[in-house]
């Protein structure tokens, strides 16, 4: 299974389309979305899932809230920014160009 | 995250940490939940400490970055527009400069505490109540006997110190030809150890040194002194020194920091008070007394009990009383004793400059306040400028708090810098201001030390300011809607109601400060301008004493000498120079009546005095040479006016103490007597010879010849005369000489201080609110241009153009000028007791700060009157 940090930049972009399509998250549960997702074929690091939510909320691309759910535990959820939505455009489509330059070259060779 | 949290984050990192936990704990909880092992669980998310540490360090260090980057930025803007922002930061070091000066001196004067063992635990004892001239009055002189009766009373419960008042005073080391001044003080032998204070070199006094009269002529020197005199010659231990008739020698230097009790004055040398010659009489009134309560003892009980025995002592005292009024007598066994904490010490010119420093510590705040309102107009205005900017920023991202920080930094730049200048102005001023209070020949001394507490208050000053200045710019600048602002039509009503406030505020703070300032230059000018009924001009006193007391024809023979020196106009002798702060007084009776109950002043004086001090004789003659104290006397018009109905009392005679009457031989005009402040007080001259009951003429000890030189620096003459006094008669030795000009003008130091400094910062206001006025009209001129010229192009006339801008702007400082006023009306019965003879509702008082500010405004709103009523209608629109 490869490793997210492998795929440069691929934690960020799943993290903020996984926030654009279903708003208001904890961690636990964007990392179960990306393990369904995608199969179980890619799951993210635990260790690293924080530091990312951490830091691009610090990039103000995501913001986090504390709630208190119904069992009465606190849990931070994250959504979205208006600044998060621009990045998620700008790095899908570098996704997009870096991946079909990869197919491209599986192609040719 | 919000720029505050991301503050707090930076001070309160246990805050964040215990966030980050609380997340990863929910994180494991949920995977639990969701039917995984704990344990697997946990391992699966990695180490806590290391994941804490990570994220932590993706908060903090992100806040950092952007700090720096802000802080780069900013520096850039400021260095964009170098002349505004060198006028923000000077103004504002200005103001913060002169706080922390204000602070230092207030601080040293009157809040920091002595350096001894438990300050908070020592008291000054004091008797209130109507004093023997009539008047209210807080008295913290006592007598020794006493003294020594209340300290074994509360002996247990408290330590009573008693603590002379500092005199500068005459001594020598060597020959008795080079004199030299010291600051002396008798202290309780058992003081040093009360304090909790050590030797820096031999030993400081004791108990032992402290308990029979005259018995151990010991000398402890400040470390100051030490220092200043001595280079901290070790040698130092077991010199002598001569002071009057006693020789002392030196047994050790006092503890680093500590120059005695009195804060304004730095003593020189600690000596027992047993070698005070005050210390056998019960009523001599000499000395301070602390009280240093033991640990747990309450302030009241020991209060009643030095109360009971005071009164008791009061009541003995008085019936040694002779020819005192009922009244009096009255008065004096009703005086209540109380404790005045004393942790900051007790000094004459704690009680003399505290209203003043408060004055001036209002002034110079409302002068930052001033400084403070400028910048923010400055950095609204630039805010303004910058919309655009800011538009940009927000469109593509930037959270308002990121916004805020951008301008606050900017605005932290301008107050460090200012902080830095202003700090060092504070360094400065502040020992200047205290230069200022004594005369030059002898300065004040307070310490200043630039400590923590002098930078936490500069450091917490400038936090203010930066936040009064740059908060309400920085979250108007980041409240910007792109929208608009990016379209170019920003709505800029709301930014100049802002600017109009703050330009009332100034306008208000402005008055205030140029209202007391010409209330304080008034009272100076009146009490300069006051007749003192004698004429200083070329006048030299020379206070003089001799070894031992000499018999009046030998103060008559070097009074003949000085007289012959060429250069010399005029001689004659007085007890002490008038308005030297020095004074007898008692109560007086005529035709046997019962003493009337308003103090009478006297002095001795020679035949010829009232001649050389041009104090004219209105009604009978001088005194004769061989005329003597107690049978004949000179009395002035107040005298006559209160003792005589105003009749001329010349021929006529009063009564002292139920003394033989003394005859009236002349009849002078008013003159000052002991300070110039006072209202004509009742006066008898006696001669300077006198006899005792026997008719035997007494030697005298001490006198003032009194010089008045042919050239018009009789300071030129001093050191010949001293020289020469000495020539004469090498008994006789001049211990101080002054200009009788000084003398006059020692009694309007404070008033001078006030005015100048005063007078100061209402200038530096003026400008700094002129500045404010100019910047605000330029910018609303530059802001309505296009308005302006549309207007001009559908013919408007210059005159329309001018007060259309002008008018907000003008009713602005009209309101904040009314409301100086108000404030002004306030305020002045706080500064009421530092003003003489002057009245706020005085029109002139009210006028002159009012046209002042009229003034200004008129002529800092001309440029931009000027450039508005020059608007090219067809540039300015084709610009658009």
């Amino acid at each position: 299974m490869p490793k997210p940090d492998s795929l440069q930049g691929s934690l960020d972009l799943m993290v903020l389309k996984i926030l654009s399509r279903r708003p208001r998250l904890h961690g636990y549960a964007i990392m179960s979305a990306i393990g369904d997702m995608s199969g179980d074929v890619l799951r993210a690091e635990e260790g690293s899932l924080y530091p990312a939510l951490h830091r691009m909320e610090e990039a103000a691309w995501i913001r986090a809230q504390w709630v208190t759910k119904d069992t009465g535990r606190r849990a931070r959820l994250y959504e979205l920014t208006a600044a998060g939505r621009k990045q998620l455009a700008a790095e899908e489509s570098r996704w997009q160009a870096v991946t079909s330059a990869v197919n491209r070259v599986l192609r040719m060779a | 995250m919000s720029w505050w949290s991301r503050l707090a984050n930076v001070f309160r990192p246990d805050r964040l940490s215990r966030e980050i936990d609380e997340e990863f704990q929910s994180h494991i909880d949920e995977a639990i939940e969701h039917g995984r092992d704990p344990v697997e669980a946990r391992r699966a998310l990695g180490p806590p400490l290391r994941l804490r540490e990570q994220s932590r360090d993706v908060r903090l260090v992100a806040w950092l970055d952007s700090l720096r980057a802000d802080a780069v930025f900013g520096w850039r803007q400021l260095m964009k527009k170098k002349a505004t922002s060198a006028a923000a930061i000077l103004s504002l070091a200005l103001g913060i400069g002169a706080c922390t000066s204000a602070f230092r001196l207030i601080d040293a004067l009157l809040l920091r505490p002595l350096p001894v063992a438990e300050p908070g635990e020592l008291y000054a004892l004091a008797r209130q109540g109507v004093g023997p001239a009539g008047n209210f009055r807080t008295s913290d002189a006592n007598e020794y006997p006493l003294f020594q009766v209340e300290r074994s009373a509360v002996k247990g419960q408290a330590e009573l110190i008693a603590v002379s008042y500092a005199d500068r005073t005459d001594l020598t080391y060597g020959s008795d030809e080079e004199v030299e001044k010291a600051y002396r003080q008798f202290v309780s032998g058992w003081m040093f150890s009360s304090f909790g204070l050590r030797p820096a070199l031999g030993r400081l006094l004791i108990e032992a040194d402290d308990l029979k009269p005259h018995a151990h002529p010991y000398a402890v020197l400040s470390y100051d002194y030490w220092t200043n005199r001595f280079g901290r010659d070790p040698k130092v231990i077991e010199r002598t020194l001569r002071m009057g008739d006693d020789l002392y020698e030196i047994v050790g230097v006092g503890p680093e920091g500590f120059t005695g009790t009195e804060p304004g004055t730095a003593i020189d040398i600690f000596l027992p008070t047993m070698m005070n010659p005050g210390v056998t009489h019960s009523d001599w009134s000499w000395f301070r007394t602390f009280v240093k309560l033991r640990p747990g003892v309450a302030v009241e009980p020991v209060r009643e009990r030095l109360a009971a025995i005071n009164q008791a002592a009061q009541e003995e005292r008085a019936k040694g009383f002779v020819g005192v009024p009922k009244q009096r007598l009255e008065d004096f066994l009703h005086q209540e004793l109380v404790l005045e904490p004393a942790a900051t010490g007790v000094s004459g010119m704690q009680e003399d400059y505290r209203a003043s420093l408060a004055a001036l510590a209002v002034l110079v705040a409302l002068v930052l306040l001033i400084a403070c309102a400028n910048v923010a107009n400055l950095m609204t205005a630039q805010a303004a400028a910058r919309a655009r900017e800011m538009a940009l920023r927000v469109s593509i991202g930037a959270g308002r708090g990121r916004l805020v920080q951008l301008v606050l930094v900017e605005s932290g730049w301008l107050a460090l810098l200012a902080a830095g200048i202003g700090g060092l102005f504070a360094w400065w001023s502040a020992p200047v201001v205290v230069g200022m209070i004594n005369p030059p020949d002898n300065p004040a001394r307070l310490f200043l030390p630039a400590d923590w507490r002098v930078l936490l208050f500069g450091l917490a000053l400038t936090i203010a300011v930066m936040l009064l200045f740059g908060l309400a710019p920085a979250v108007r600048a980041s409240s910007v809607q792109p929208v608009s602002a990016l379209k170019g039509g920003d709505n800029p009503h709301a930014r100049r109601r802002l600017m109009h406030a703050l330009i009332a505020v100034q306008a208000a703070f402005c008055f205030l400060v140029l209202f007391v300032a010409s209330l304080f230059v008034a009272t100076f000018q009146r009490l300069s301008n006051r007749p003192t009924g004698f004429s200083a001009d070329r006048l030299l006193a020379l206070e003089t004493i001799t070894q031992r007391p000499q018999a009046p024809v030998y103060w008559d023979q070097v009074a003949e000498h000085l007289r012959a020196l060429p250069g010399v106009e005029t001689v004659a002798l007085s007890s002490w120079p008038i308005l030297s702060g020095v004074g007898a007084n008692g109560y007086v009776s005529t035709n046997g009546a019962p003493p009337s109950d308003v103090l009478a002043y006297f002095m001795n004086i020679s035949p010829g005095w009232l001649n050389a001090m041009k104090i004219p004789v209105v009604g009978g003659r001088d005194f004769r040479p061989d005329e003597v104290f107690p049978r004949v006397a000179i009395v002035n018009q107040e005298f006559a006016k209160r003792f005589f109905e105003g009749r001329n009392p010349v021929g006529r005679s009063f009564e002292r103490k139920g003394s033989p009457p003394i005859q009236i031989v002349g009849l002078v005009p008013d003159a000052c007597y002991r300070d110039v402040r006072e209202p004509a007080t009742p006066a008898a001259y006696y001669p300077l010879q006198s006899v005792d009951d026997n008719g035997a003429l007494q030697p005298i000890a001490q006198a003032t010849f009194m010089v008045r030189t042919v050239g018009s620096n009789p300071l030129a003459m001093a050191s010949t005369l001293r020289r020469e006094v000495t020539r004469a008669r090498p008994e006789f030795r001049v211990s101080n000489v002054r200009t009788q000009l000084e003398i006059n003008l020692s009694h309007t130091v404070r008033e001078r201080l006030l005015a100048r400094l005063a007078l100061f910062f209402g200038l530096v206001a003026l400008l700094l609110a002129g500045v404010g006025l100019y910047g605000v009209l330029d910018y609303s001129v530059l802001q309505r241009r296009r308005e302006i010229g549309i207007r001009m192009a559908l013919g408007a006339q210059a005159v329309d153009v001018a007060r259309r801008v002008t008018a907000d702007v003008f009713s602005m400082v009209l309101a904040g000028a009314l409301a100086g006023l108000a404030l002004g009306f306030a305020s002045v019965r706080y500064v009421q007791a530092l003003l003489y003879q002057v009245k706020s509702t005085d029109p002139g008082m009210l006028a002159l700060p009012a046209l002042t500010i009229l003034g200004a405004a008129l002529l800092t709103a001309l440029p931009p009157v000027i450039r508005a009523v020059r608007i090219d209608p067809a540039t300015t629109l084709r610009a658009e």
